[in-house]
């Protein structure tokens, strides 16, 4: 072809064939050690996570907890759970900002033009999510121990309560995969996401209850679902959650699960940009 | 239809199997537009080969089908002898695509983007890591290896980009843009493994909006405007089809530019371009003596020429004849794009 050569050895251009194609839960593995790196590469990623909820943690129970519950310690007891509440469904925001930001940068155009199962860069983006919630979740609870937080329900008690709010992150997490795929700029994202849940999360059960509350308020944050899931994961840490509120804690996750799981097969496919 | 065009008559349907791409009447609409509007490509095996086209002509969108990202709306193709709409999983097996941007995760190391591919495609351990240490060698970015991709120059993401897409040697390797928005030595480097890919067998499919570009890496071209393709053929039938050759004429005294643009209009019969810096005149011509005629009717009127000469077209003009001058493409690179 051409008289001037590679300056590097060129036989290594030489043809490569395929290995054995690789399983799909071996590709959603790949995609969730992709998740992994980038906690070592972009750590200040969970500064943004964590720093929010610290500094709720610290201000509601300091300023607010005395006039609120009695004694800061006493309201400590009864926010800490709500705030793991708050952090798992905020940070599900910050996944769908990664994948438009993925998308932005023509990222899935590679993967979808490998031969792999095209559900597998989501899979790992739920991999990455769960590391994110637990790892989050572990501060904040740390930081409530260290306060003087108490769970009655011991240490089966978190357990329980880590895995409902793994679940509720998951569910929460489909709205933001939709609207990263729907939105291409990730602040807008963001914007989005936000505008969204601060109604929700602040006309919840999470900071007070609800029985100062306006009657018609009253009645929204009732079924509000994070109002739900808040109660669960009280009850849960505490150790006197019945099935029942359990139950009503997964129902929007399960719900938003069913609903958005296809649409976000069907945007992603579609997505022609 | 022109000249050009005809050259392209497509092969009988045996032979179709020694070609890597085969496209017939592919169309892609965005709402009301025809992005490609009923494109009919041949790729011979182990070619490069050219899109040729001005911005937003339907270059990537093209691509994109052909790369299975995108589903046509009409028309169908096969690549590698796989249709791209029954079987697109045989069809990403056998292609791999660089885009316009940078398709690399600019969070993680060089090396470590490299490994995601290649553990994706199913190389374990140290087979990955021998593979993405090789292709980090291949490319010159063993020193780079460690570092994030936000921090390399456009060169070496480019560099990189290519390597991704080198995991497993593919048997069409498309290339949207190469070279758009590299310095001219980053752009040789680009050519330069283009070059050595072909080499090895590759078959390339490259976008581009640089005339010397095509001309210099592709043994055919396409030229496509406006979703259609207007012409095919290799950079010298191009040249052909447009003529025997071009009268250039720059003048004493440019105030006389439109006066003598008209003249050579009337006596050759054909559209007159003025360079961009508005100093000379090229002009397609049938024949020698119809330049001669033209130019003593330039003298007759007084134009005193500074410069005059007759020269094959370059294939800028060849796109000027081609779009009857209603396509621009690009004059100059333009650099830290």
């Amino acid at each position: 072809m051409s008289d001037i050569g590679m300056t590097a050895p060129q036989s290594r251009l030489d043809m490569v064939a395929p290995p054995r194609p690789p399983s799909a839960f071996s590709n959603a593995l790949v995609f969730g050690w992709r998740a992994i790196l980038k906690f070592k590469h972009v750590p200040e990623q969970l500064f943004d996570l964590v720093m929010t909820p610290i500094m709720f943690t610290l201000l509601f129970t300091f300023v607010f907890g005395g006039a609120l519950a009695g004694s800061p310690s006493a309201y400590l007891q009864f926010f800490l759970p709500g705030i793991l509440v708050q952090t798992v469904v905020f940070n599900a925001v910050y996944s769908g900002m990664g994948l438009s930001t993925d998308l932005g940068k023509g990222l899935f155009d590679r993967f979808r033009s490998l031969p792999i199962w095209s559900l597998a860069p989501f899979a790992g983006l739920m991999v990455g999510d769960v590391l994110r919630h637990v790892i989050a979740g572990a501060i904040i609870l740390t930081i409530g121990l260290i306060l003087g937080y108490r769970p009655e329900g011991g240490v089966f008690g978190i357990i329980a309560a880590f895995a409902l709010l793994i679940a509720i992150g998951f569910g929460m997490g489909w709205i933001f995969i939709v609207l990263g795929l729907l939105i291409r700029s990730p602040t807008t994202v963001m914007t989005a996401g936000f505008t969204f849940l601060f109604p929700l999360v602040f006309a919840s059960n999470i900071m007070v209850q609800p029985d100062t509350m306006p009657g018609w308020l009253r009645v929204f944050v009732d079924v509000n679902p994070v109002s739900l899931m808040t109660s669960a994961i009280r009850g849960l840490m505490a150790g006197n959650a019945s099935p029942s509120d359990v139950l009503l804690a997964l129902a929007a996750p399960a719900a938003l699960t069913v609903l958005l799981a296809p649409v976000t097969l069907w945007l992603y496919r579609r997505s022609d940009r | 239809m022109n000249d050009a065009t005809r050259m392209s008559d497509l092969p009988p349907v045996g032979e179709r199997t020694a070609l890597a791409i085969a496209a017939r009447g592919l169309v892609k609409c965005f709402g009301a537009v025809r992005a490609v509007d009923g494109i009919d490509l041949d790729v011979p095996r182990g070619m490069i080969f050219a899109i040729l086209g001005p911005n937003g002509a339907g270059k990537t969108t093209l691509m994109r089908m052909l790369a299975t990202l995108s589903a046509p709306d009409q028309g169908s193709a096969s690549v590698m002898g796989h249709d791209l709409v029954r079987s697109p999983h045989q069809v990403r097996a056998s292609i791999a695509m660089t885009g316009q941007f940078a398709s690399l995760d600019e969070d993680l190391t060089g090396r470590e983007n490299l490994l995601l591919l290649a553990r994706l495609w199913g190389f374990r351990g140290r087979g990955a890591k021998a593979r993405a240490d090789d292709l980090l060698a291949t490319f010159d970015l063993t020193e780079a290896a460690q570092k994030q991709v936000k921090a390399y120059s456009g060169g070496m993401r480019r560099r990189l980009d290519i390597a991704a897409s080198l995991i497993v040697t593919p048997g069409v390797l498309f290339l949207d843009e190469p070279t758009t928005g590299l310095d001219p030595n980053a752009r040789q480097d680009v050519w330069r493994m283009i070059r050595a890919l072909a080499g090895s067998g590759v078959t390339i499919l490259l976008t581009t909006q640089y005339l010397d570009e095509a001309d210099q890496l592709a043994a055919r071209i396409a030229v496509i405007d406006k979703g259609k393709k207007i012409a095919e053929g290799t950079s010298r039938e191009l040249k052909a089809a447009t003529g025997s050759g071009f009268l250039h004429v720059a003048l004493v005294d440019p105030q006389r530019l439109d006066e003598a643009q008209g003249l050579l209009k009337k006596h050759l019969g054909a559209e007159v371009q003025r360079s961009p810096e508005g100093t000379q005149l090229s002009v397609m011509t049938g024949s020698a003596q119809a330049a001669n005629q033209a130019i003593s009717a330039l003298i007759a009127q007084g134009i005193e020429l500074a410069d005059f000469s007759m020269g094959s077209p370059s294939l800028e003009e060849v796109f000027f004849a081609l779009t009857g001058g209603s396509g621009r493409l690009a004059r100059k690179k333009e650099n830290g794009q």
